[in-house]
């Protein structure tokens, strides 16, 4: 586990770079958090699945994978690789400060 | 008064859960009724060997009926719907099923559909699925044919049912093609979703060296946007191009269609929500799901319904006496991993525990995340124990519902249990 600073705040995260604790999580750090996966600027359609990724991880304990969030976030899954090219959930997860969601056992 | 108790599906976890209670409960304390669409039980881990012509698909079926205890009821009918406010189930054929208590244990259902191109040209001719008795068959044909090329195995989202057999499939063809005298002229590759070889880091790294050791190529985190039969090549959502002359696909599982008909009752991917240590759903405290119909983050495997019976069984007995519930699924998976050659590994891991190596059950027993010829016998046994022990609802040795830790080379993280 690292802590880094991100928009001026302190944060712990695991080796595979994702929040541990995603109460530390603002939404001012997002647009940083986003460069670093390679994504300039967050439009309108990157936030709602930002917004949607910490909703359903309050909610059911663990953020959707790619499937579930074409299903349900009104995003499909086309657009969501537009948006996230390199992999929407963990990307996504890792911009929304929640864990790797854990669909997958 | 008598409990009515109405079980949804008549595989792996309907059965055993119905022979469970019929044994507990007197006639006068019980009606148990098995609904199921049709009456043909598949021994679902057989259809791994069909292709390869090491099992024939009658040999891995028997009727459902068969397999439940005098005193339950079978009803072969589709489900329509349940009405969860109404505490009744309604079946295709026109009747209506009050309960008490209801059991759902559809498992999960096949839905190639959802993926562009995978029910198009080519299906059944050089892109199949082993997943069904049919696929299985025809896929037989197709590897005996098979000489040259590349071969991709693709699993096109998880969840899937008993996610180590796209592995073993692998491993099998393998072996199948050396024997053949033909593997040097067919490349093997395994086109998956996750980030390894398996979900499980330490596991993931042992079963990637064997794909490795074994020239098998592994493509990882492609995400299967369509499958073009005519071309033979997978695409990707990022656009990735995995070409193929044979393709064997897992398609994307959702659960039961009846669930997306009842209101309330599933997720979006027709799974029920369920506690993952009780059992009982999170839709009414009425409802109580084994198997791969709930939505649990455990394996969708038999060996794991097969220890979720314990659990079921007793709390649908204690909710029936206004008892309170037991925690008692610890998520625990055990499976033998078949890799050829009269070997086989086997894995044993719970929500908490990942696959380790050392021994199971105890120190003296089967090899832990180790190929093994005793493995492999014991993959072959368990299929008689499936249809004479498992189904019937009886305790196995050594098979007891809580993972032990005696074997293992690990610090236990809770108290050790008693056996070993």
């Amino acid at each position: 586990m690292t802590t880094d600073t991100i928009a001026g705040s302190a944060v712990d995260r695991n080796e595979e770079g994702f929040f541990t604790d995603p109460t530390q999580w603002t939404e001012e750090m997002a647009p940083e958090l986003a460069r670093a996966e390679g994504i300039d600027a967050l439009t309108d359609a990157h936030w709602t699945v930002i917004r949607f990724m910490r909703s359903e991880y309050f909610d059911k304990g663990t953020g959707p994978t790619v499937r579930m969030l074409g299903k349900t976030s009104g995003v499909s899954v086309k657009e969501l690789y537009e948006l996230f090219p390199k992999g929407p959930a963990k990307i996504a997860a890792r911009i929304a400060g929640i864990p790797k969601p854990r669909g997958c056992i | 008064m008598t409990a009515r108790i109405v079980i949804l599906g008549g595989g792996t976890g309907g059965t055993l859960a119905a022979n469970r209670l019929r044994r507990h409960y007197k006639a006068g304390e019980a009606s148990i009724v098995v609904v199921d669409q049709d009456d043909r039980h598949v021994y679902q881990p057989g259809l791994l060997f069909v292709p390869f012509g090491l099992s024939d698909v009658d040999d891995i079926v028997r009727p459902r009926e068969r397999q439940l205890r005098d005193g339950v009821e079978f009803v072969q009918s589709e489900i329509d719907h349940v009405d969860v406010e109404a505490h009744q189930v309604h079946l295709t054929r026109g009747d209506v099923l009050d309960y008490d208590v209801l059991v759902v244990a559809t498992g999960a259902r096949l839905t190639p559909e959802e993926t562009v191109g995978l029910t198009g040209e080519g299906w059944m001719e050089r892109v199949f699925t082993f997943y069904t008795p049919e696929g299985a068959g025809a896929l037989a044909g197709a590897l005996a044919a098979f000489d040259h090329g590349r071969l991709v195995v693709n699993v096109v989202d998880m969840p899937i049912k008993c996610p180590v057999a796209p592995l073993e499939f692998l491993f099998l063809a393998d072996w199948y093609f050396t024997e053949r005298g033909v593997r040097d002229q067919i490349q093997l590759v395994y086109a998956t979703p996750l980030d390894g070889a398996f979900t499980k880091p330490i596991a993931s790294r042992q079963l990637g060296g064997m794909l490795e050791e074994r020239g098998i190529e592994l493509v990882t985190e492609f995400n299967t946007g369509e499958v073009d039969g005519a071309d033979g090549r997978l695409v990707g959502y990022d656009e990735r191009e995995v070409p193929f002359d044979l393709a064997v696909v897992i398609p994307l599982h959702g659960g039961a269609a009846f669930v997306g008909r009842s209101p309330g009752l599933g997720d979006a991917l027709d799974f029920v929500p369920t506690d993952e240590r009780t059992l009982q759903s999170k839709v009414a405290p009425d409802i109580f799901v084994i198997g791969d119909a709930a939505n649990i983050p455990a394996s969708k495997a038999g060996s794991v319904t097969h220890f979720e019976g314990e659990t079921l069984v007793g709390n649908v007995v204690r909710f029936l006496s206004g008892e309170p519930l037991e925690a008692g699924f610890d998520g625990h998976a055990n499976c033998f991993i078949e890799t050829g050659y009269h070997k086989a590994l086997l894995i044993d891991f719970n929500y908490e525990n990942e696959p380790m190596p050392g021994h199971y059950p105890a120190k003296v027993g089967l090899p832990l995340l180790k190929e093994s010829r005793l493995n492999h016998l014991g993959k072959l046994l368990f299929q008689s124990v499936y249809w004479h022990s498992l189904l019937p609802g009886r305790d196995l040795p050594g098979l007891g519902s809580v993972m032990p830790t005696a074997g293992k080379q690990i610090a236990p993280t809770t108290t050790a249990p008693k056996e070993g």
